[in-house]
């Protein structure tokens, strides 16, 4: 075992810190002040309300120039949160900042326990071995190692769009990654956005073109990431382009090929009106696209499917050849600093709650469906009509459809009740029918959302506060007849009532991608629970990931409106941006070493690196760690049968007296 | 019977990425769990040496509880795969010590599963609770002390009558 005397002469400097409430509401601080001050080594031990903040980071200064403090030990909260505030305090009183250790008395303790007098003995076992680790601590550097300049940002919704512009703007190259054939996401299907009912359009559509014509900005739509290898700083990553059958440099969007399909009718549903819609095989999106390349479906494609067809399409293009209908999928690798994950979200599957009839009766259709039957570019031209082709008379609105639902997703969706008194508006506004809408809570936060909740109520919409039991189109009375039934308990007059409207609306809720789990994976992160990408911490680092250089923005953190998804973008970018213009990223310097002289050369390391960062130097018959490939996992430490690997910061002689310190205190 | 107000030390090593993040996601969730466990915290569960879970009981431990990030899920992509391998072992060894299963556990616990930690750390003490202390520094002294006793024998027969006693080895 490593002496610690050889270590130097140790005077550890311990201070716990109240937290306000948080910790000494459960751990009697002082107490645990005095336990670890008679400890040995222990040269000052305090308490104090607020160690990270600046009067509290003082201190520990302070001691170290007064006291000749040469080991700090702080019982506060997660290391994951302050271990670099208190290292830089360690650093900014002259001494190196990994003579420095953490003990987590708050997530750990403080806030999980309930008796306060156990919370206290948890407290002093957690310090009293880190006072006994903190004497094996050594000085160590932190290496530097270069960022790549380029960021690939995945997912072409609004924050994708804008944290690529947000970058290129700012000079760096940008690769965009979309895997529809266009970007726009969910905003490129919307009419108007609230509370302001500007044309979602007119502020997306230039932002798009915008991203076409960026000279900084690589965009490769009908694409998807397949491999991501590296680090911070150096990852490879790998897209697959998926085949679209044009060649993309040489289509001008003229659409002249889609007019000549040997299909003369459009006959297969259209995924851009969430199928109110029909389109041919060869077809372009929309047609705000970006970009203005249309695309060959494969599955309904005449030519590709059987191969007996005029090729009515080719001949179209004429000189142009664009149509390339034996395209193959392209493999492309790049090289990217930082990554920024933009992959938006799904909305719920309303045939999942059956007794709101969506799928049964035709006149229930979900709020995106109304979105595109409200927009003038939709597949009504904007005309708010029933499947029949009548103009609705009256309208009902059901809101939470797959939010706050015990049964579905617990969570809210915080877009849909605005999203639905945008639509109540704009159905009054198209056609004058009568609005009901039937909610829980009307959830109107934000700038504007509380005057356009006013709005909607001086309006003339109907608000009914209750969950909807059923939708039926069973009719009890005259007036019900051939109409659809809404039931439901109106929970401020305390009946139960039946509304006959003619089109019923479901808000739906927005839930986590359904590939969500596979792309967390693919990145090296992770979800919570609901299956929306973990963010490194809920308040300080909203943007950030576990995983350094890879960030979110927008609905794949959760759910959220533009305003938000466009923040998060911004802030995302900027956090790509301060390590790019920084140009390196300080590694903890946690990695494995070989102290030769115990080295066997058995080898038994070497296949264990999944980083192959061990190789084995033939002439010496000794293994070799390289620094610079090594992660810091400590798993070939734990595997050398001669005890040959040590981990710096986990050294072994660091986790058995943390071992012996744990269980010292009875 | 063991007594009753007796309460169990678990020492655990939690990996930073997963296990340890669920259990600060525990704390930040106010969930409530048993103050019976002292979390060490590691990289990757790889980094567990058996030498730590035998070290760890040698000292007084009533249980260890190893928490890593669920199988292909790890930070370091197969860190964990490692430590599967290695538990396997040593549950055979421990086994043959007469340590029982309950009080050496590996769980899978990623960075969402705050709740978790709570279900598997009070179900562990549970279990401990029930199987008693295990007390091996008290075992290591009754063992110290037979072994001794046993030395004088050996050395007291040998040595010749009246002859000095030899000093015994401690």
């Amino acid at each position: 075992m490593h002496d610690p005397s050889n270590n130097g002469d140790v005077r550890i400097g311990f201070y716990i810190c109240h937290c306000g409430h948080n910790i000494a509401g459960m751990v009697d601080c002082p107490a645990v002040a005095q336990y670890v001050g008679r400890l040995p080594g222990v040269a000052v031990s305090r308490d104090y309300k607020y160690m990270c903040s600046d009067p509290g980071q003082a201190l520990i200064g302070q001691d170290i120039r007064d006291h000749g403090i040469n080991r700090v030990v702080v019982a506060s909260c997660s290391p994951l949160l302050h271990e670099h505030t208190f290292r830089n305090a360690v650093e900014a009183a002259g001494l190196n900042p990994f003579f420095f250790q953490m003990v987590n008395i708050r997530e750990h303790d403080s806030w999980v326990h309930t008796d306060r007098a156990e919370a206290t003995e948890k407290a002093k076992a957690l310090a009293h071995a880190a006072i006994r680790r903190v004497r094996f601590h050594r000085a160590l550097q932190t290496t530097k190692v270069p960022i790549h300049p380029d960021v690939l940002v995945v997912g072409g919704g609004i924050a994708g769009i804008h944290a690529a512009l947000t970058l290129a703007n700012g000079g760096k190259n940008v690769y965009l990654v979309e895997r529809e054939p266009s970007i726009g996401g969910h905003m490129a299907k919307f009419d108007k956005t609230f509370p302001t009912l500007d044309c979602a359009a007119c502020i997306l559509t230039p932002k798009m073109s915008a991203v076409r014509a960026h000279e900084n900005i690589t965009l490769w739509t009908y694409s998807e990431v397949v491999k991501v290898e590296g680090y911070v700083g150096n990852y490879t990553v790998t897209v697959r382009r998926k085949p679209r059958y044009i060649n993309e440099e040489l289509c001008v969007g003229c659409q002249e090929c889609i007019k000549a399909c040997i299909y003369k009718e459009a006959k297969f549903p259209d995924e851009f009106n969430v199928g109110l819609s029909k389109r041919k095989p060869i077809y372009i999106p929309f047609p705000q696209a970006v970009p203005q390349v249309v695309v060959i479906d494969p599955e309904r494609c005449l030519q590709i499917k059987t191969g007996k067809c005029k090729r009515t399409c080719i001949e179209a293009c004429a000189d142009r050849q664009a149509i390339d209908l034996t395209q193959k999928e392209q493999i492309v690798q790049v090289k990217v600093g930082n990554i920024i994950l933009a992959t938006g979200f799904k909305l719920f599957d309303a045939k999942r709650i059956p007794q709101y009839g969506y799928g049964r009766y035709p006149n229930v259709v979900t709020s995106l469906e109304l979105e595109r039957l409200v927009t003038s570019s939709g597949p009504t031209g904007g005309e708010v009509v029933l499947r029949d082709g009548r103009a609705p008379k009256s309208v009902g609105f059901i809101l939470c459809v797959g939010s706050r639902d015990f049964k579905t997703n617990r969570w809210c969706s915080r877009t849909c009740c605005m999203h639905s008194m945008k639509l109540a508006q704009l159905v009054r506004e198209h056609t004058g029918a009568d609005v009901t809408i039937f909610y829980l809570d009307i959830r109107a936060p934000g700038k504007g959302c509380e005057e356009f909740y006013d709005k909607s109520l001086k309006d003339g919409i109907q608000f009914v506060r209750g969950r909807v039991a059923e939708v039926t189109d069973w009719a009890l009375t005259p007036e019900e007849e051939g109409k659809l039934v809404i039931r439901a308990e109106d929970t401020l007059a305390g009946v139960v009532r039946r509304i006959p409207v003619d089109m019923i609306v479901l808000a739906v809720g927005m839930e986590a991608q359904a590939d969500a789990q596979q792309v967390r994976r693919l990145f090296n992160m992770s979800c919570g629970t609901e299956g929306w990408f973990l963010e490194k911490h809920p308040k300080l680092a909203p943007v950030s990931t576990f995983t350094d250089g890879v960030f979110i923005a927008g609905c794949c953190q959760g759910p959220k409106d533009i305003p938000d998804s466009i923040a998060q973008a911004g802030a995302a970018a900027a956090e790509a941006m301060a390590l790019i213009d920084r140009g390196y990223i300080e590694q903890e310097p946690n990695t494995a070493y070989i102290s030769e002289e115990d080295c066997s050369g058995c080898k038994s390391c070497v296949p264990l690196c999944p980083y192959k960062a061990i190789g084995f130097d033939e002439a010496r018959q000794k293994a070799v760690v390289n620094a610079a490939l090594c992660k810091g996992c400590g798993t070939c430490v734990a595997a050398c049968p001669s005890g040959s690997i040590h981990q710096h910061l986990f050294e072994d002689d660091e986790i058995f007296s943390e071992i012996e310190g744990v269980l010292a205190h009875a | 019977m063991h007594d009753p107000n007796w309460q169990p030390r678990i020492v655990a090593f939690f990996c930073n990425w997963c296990t340890y993040t669920a259990a600060d996601l525990a704390g930040v969730s106010r969930i409530k769990y048993a103050p019976n466990i002292r979390v060490i915290r590691l990289m990757c569960s790889g980094r567990v040496d058996p030498q730590f879970i035998l070290t760890a009981l040698a000292q007084g431990a009533d249980g260890v509880l190893i928490g890593g990030c669920h199988i292909g899920d790890c930070h370091y992509s197969e860190g964990n795969l490692k430590t599967l391998r290695r538990f396997e072992l040593l549950r055979r060894m421990l086994r043959d010590m007469g340590i029982e299963e309950q009080r050496v556990r590996l769980e899978w616990i990623s960075a969402s599963e705050g709740d978790k930690v709570r279900s598997v750390v009070d179900d562990m003490v549970g279990q401990l609770r029930a199987l008693g202390p295990l007390g091996m520094p008290r075992r290591f002294e009754e063992w110290d002390r037979e072994l001794n006793v046993l030395e004088a024998e050996v050395n007291g027969a040998q040595a010749p009558a009246g002859a000095k006693p030899e000093a015994v080895h401690a």
